[in-house]
């Protein structure tokens, strides 16, 4: 069975939540759109405060090419256009629509039936996609549709579909492969022709293996679309591990694009959104969330209404445990903390995590005892320990030397220190500096 | 809500272990040398690594708690580990006032001077051998025969099985014939340093650290393939003087220091490539020495040579980085 061959870890799966399948939750009274939910330009509001607004109405235009729009999720009256502190930690401008109803834009396909043709040429599919806004459902939230336009010179012959879940708790890509196969492998198949290629892998890991059967018999009639089982380690779903595992390809350093050689990776959430919005007409209004930790009542798959706050979801899964020390939008290796539980769900959430206090809690650092465990975990061939000390030094040379801006952040360097080290905290500020520089430095050429 | 959150960054689980982890599987897995040393030596076995622990532990609280005045580090068990590697590389009939002095050099020179654990340069327990052999090379290098159940100083002392290859190698090849059978060798039956004599109680050790994943097998299988291949070289050349390359890899300190000294996390590389070549570099050093130097043991030497190459092994060698052929 295939997997990434460069170092990776073994995290407790804790995935509470699988078998558990994907419920509705109920319209929020007020729905939050934060105007970044994505990488690139924030979005431009094209409403005013008193308009009104349907299900599916654009609430903001894209801010530029490397930019995605929004649209509401629920009908009402936007209340105001404020800010809101979301996963980030940061204020961000957003938009509030204060809910009076469940009003659909006309011309949505709100029904339940396949739609399995499509007749649209690549342009009108890559303008649909665009203009439902639709984003990496991974959590980087990357725009789609700039990831479907590759630069000229790469030939792309495979698209790959991350399907893995590396990261512990979470399970909605894999309830939504269980009860959408169908859509699914309709969206390969838009994305094929959008590629205009012939090749998609969808791979998944062996943990999932009731997905992999079941997505196994779907494609067997279909040609060109293969089901790859992968060996469980993480981060399988780390865009450049996935495509080694797949394919034996490994993606140059920075600046180099997975389209140098020849990939494409979509996640399986963006590729049920691009089924939604090119044969549905559905812009991307609500996503699978899972809503899980240790001591979570009922750990459980929600299908959510983007911008309904984060605390309607935990009041669903029976509350926040008494003993929850740390919110996360998330998974527990990559995820980010929350302030509150009023942060709104956005495009990237794939999970909401609650750890209890004392998991939250880090242990006092002590000294590196250079046992190299954090240099045979790295899946980027790198030295953390040394990125770290130089970091800490404020030794911006050496750390680019040692390949800094090649780390994926993924955490594996840090979840296995035995010092207790926060390494990774200490690789980002250095990757910060040294990206800067780098930036500076081209800029002047 | 009435929480309260932590904000942290990522990652936000870890995997569990600790150093105090760590340092208490490696004592599990000196467990069944130190049960051989004391089946071989007897009382001397379990004298000189009572003291030379309780030295140990003593002169690292001394020194945190009133020289460097810092909250003790004792917990983390590495002084006791040191402790009882100093005792395994010494003869079970060593004076108690020279085992305190071995102590005092490795915790305090060894390691203390250089910031505690982490920080040291050098193999401690080796700088505390090495200093006692060289200061007293004559108790240094007289070893007790086995199974002198309760004699300790009064124990009588014979050749060991690298004194007589040594002697061979110089040309005495008549010293062939008291040579220890192969299976002795391999068991422990025969003279030598407390924890080095049982060949099969170290590689079960061996087995127990690379089972719980303490370390890798880079560094001793390395160690140990490299003398088999030089030994075996010089015995296929010339068989009289040279012993067969069995007896090497049984004999003195080199399955100890293969398994235990030279895989140390502080002093050895942090690379797969690095541990390489730095096994590869201790085979050949102790080899070299047991031919041609002055000591019959060429072990310690070899590794505290190697332990201060470690940086520059550590800038060379440096791990295959993701898309690096590509680049």
């Amino acid at each position: 069975m295939n997997t990434f061959k460069i170092g990776g870890v073994h995290p407790e799966p804790n995935k509470l939540s699988a078998g558990k399948k994907i419920e509705t939750l109920a319209l929020p009274n007020q729905a939050v759109f934060p105007l970044s939910q994505h990488i690139g330009a924030p979005a431009v509001p094209c409403v005013q405060k008193g308009d009104q607004v349907l299900v599916g109405t654009r609430i903001a235009d894209a801010g530029g090419f490397m930019s995605s729009p929004i649209h509401s999720s629920v009908s009402g009256k936007v209340s105001k256009i404020d800010s809101v502190v979301d996963a980030s930690g940061f204020r961000k401008p957003a938009i509030f629509i204060d809910v009076d109803g469940d009003e659909w834009e006309p011309d949505i396909d709100r029904t339940d039936t396949l739609a399995l043709l499509c007749t649209l040429s690549r342009e009108e599919i890559l303008d649909r996609i665009r203009n439902a806004g639709v984003v990496g459902m991974g959590g980087a939230c990357f725009p789609t549709h700039v990831k479907l336009s590759p630069p000229k010179d790469c030939k792309i012959d495979v698209l790959i579909v991350n399907a893995v879940e590396c990261e512990p708790y979470l399970t909605s890509d894999h309830m939504l492969m269980l009860e959408h196969s169908d859509e699914i492998i309709v969206g390969v198949r838009i994305l094929l022709k959008v590629l205009g290629i012939d090749r998609a892998v969808i791979g998944i890991e062996e943990n999932k293996a009731d997905a992999i059967q079941l997505m196994q018999s779907k494609t067997s009639m279909v040609s060109g679309i293969e089901i790859m089982p992968l060996k469980m380690k993480y981060p399988q779903g780390g865009e450049k591990q996935l495509i080694e595992a797949v394919t034996g390809r490994q993606v140059p350093p920075p600046p180099a694009l997975p389209a140098n050689v020849g990939c494409v990776v979509q996640n399986v959430g963006t590729v049920f959104a691009v089924y939604e919005a090119v044969q549905k007409k559905k812009p991307l209004i609500e996503r699978i969330v899972t809503v899980t930790g240790k001591s979570v009542k009922n750990p459980c798959n929600l299908k959510v209404r983007l911008g309904t706050p984060v605390s309607q979801l935990i009041e669903y899964a029976g509350g926040m445990p008494e003993d929850t020390g740390k919110l996360i939008s998330g998974g527990p290796m990559m995820g980010r903390p929350l302030l509150d539980d009023k942060a709104p769900v956005v495009k990237g959430t794939s999970g909401i995590l609650m750890i209890p206090e004392a998991d939250a809690v880090r242990c006092a650092e002590r000294n590196c005892i250079r046992c190299a465990k954090c240099v045979q975990a790295c899946p980027m061939g790198l030295e953390p320990y040394l990125l770290a000390t130089a970091s800490e030094a404020g030794d911006w040379a050496t750390a680019e030397e040692n390949w800094i801006m090649s780390c994926i952040e993924c955490g594996c360097c840090q979840s296995t220190c035995p010092s207790r080290r926060p390494l990774l905290d200490w690789v980002r500020l250095a990757k910060n500096r040294v990206g800067g520089i780098i930036r500076a430095r081209n800029a002047k050429k | 809500m009435a929480q309260k959150l932590f904000i942290t960054t990522s990652p936000h689980v870890h995997c569990g272990d600790t150093i105090e982890r760590n340092m208490r599987t490696v004592i599990w897995a000196l467990v069944p040398a130190f049960i051989a040393s004391v089946i071989v030596f007897g009382a001397g076995a379990l004298i000189v690594t009572a003291t030379s622990v309780a030295s140990c532990l003593f002169f690292e609280w001394f020194i945190t708690r009133f020289l460097l005045k810092r909250p003790s580090t004792l917990s983390d068990g590495s002084a006791i580990i040191t402790g009882i590697l100093l005792a395994f590389n010494l003869p079970s009939n060593i004076p108690l006032y020279m085992i305190v002095m071995g102590a005092l050099v490795a915790i305090g020179i060894g390691k203390m001077v250089f910031g505690g654990l982490g920080n040291n340069p050098f193999n401690p327990a080796l700088v505390g051998r090495v200093f006692l052999l060289i200061s007293f090379p004559a108790r240094m290098t007289s070893w007790p025969v086995p199974h002198q159940m309760v004699a300790y100083a009064d124990a009588v002392t014979g050749a060991t099985p690298l004194n007589l290859i040594g002697q061979i190698a110089g040309g005495n090849t008549a010293a062939a014939d008291q040579l220890p059978g192969l299976k002795d060798l391999f068991l422990g039956n025969i003279g030598g340093c407390l924890g080095e004599v049982s060949a099969l109680a170290l590689l079960i050790g061996l087995v127990i650290l690379l089972w719980r994943k303490v370390i890798t097998w880079h560094i001793p299988v390395t160690i140990l393939a490299t003398v088999t291949v030089f030994t075996g070289i010089m015995w296929l050349i010339n068989p009289v003087l040279y012993v067969n390359p069995l007896y090497h890899l049984c004999a003195g300190g080199l399955m100890l220091g293969a398994v235990f000294m030279a895989t140390d996390y502080v002093t050895s590389p942090m690379t797969a490539k690095g541990m390489v070549w730095y096994g590869i570099g201790i085979g050949f050093l102790t080899v070299i020495i047991r031919y041609f130097g002055s000591y019959p043991e060429g072990m310690s030497f070899a590794i505290l040579i190697m332990n201060a190459v470690v940086p520059l092994i550590n800038n060379w060698c440096k791990p295959k980085r993701f898309g690096e052929a590509a680049k």
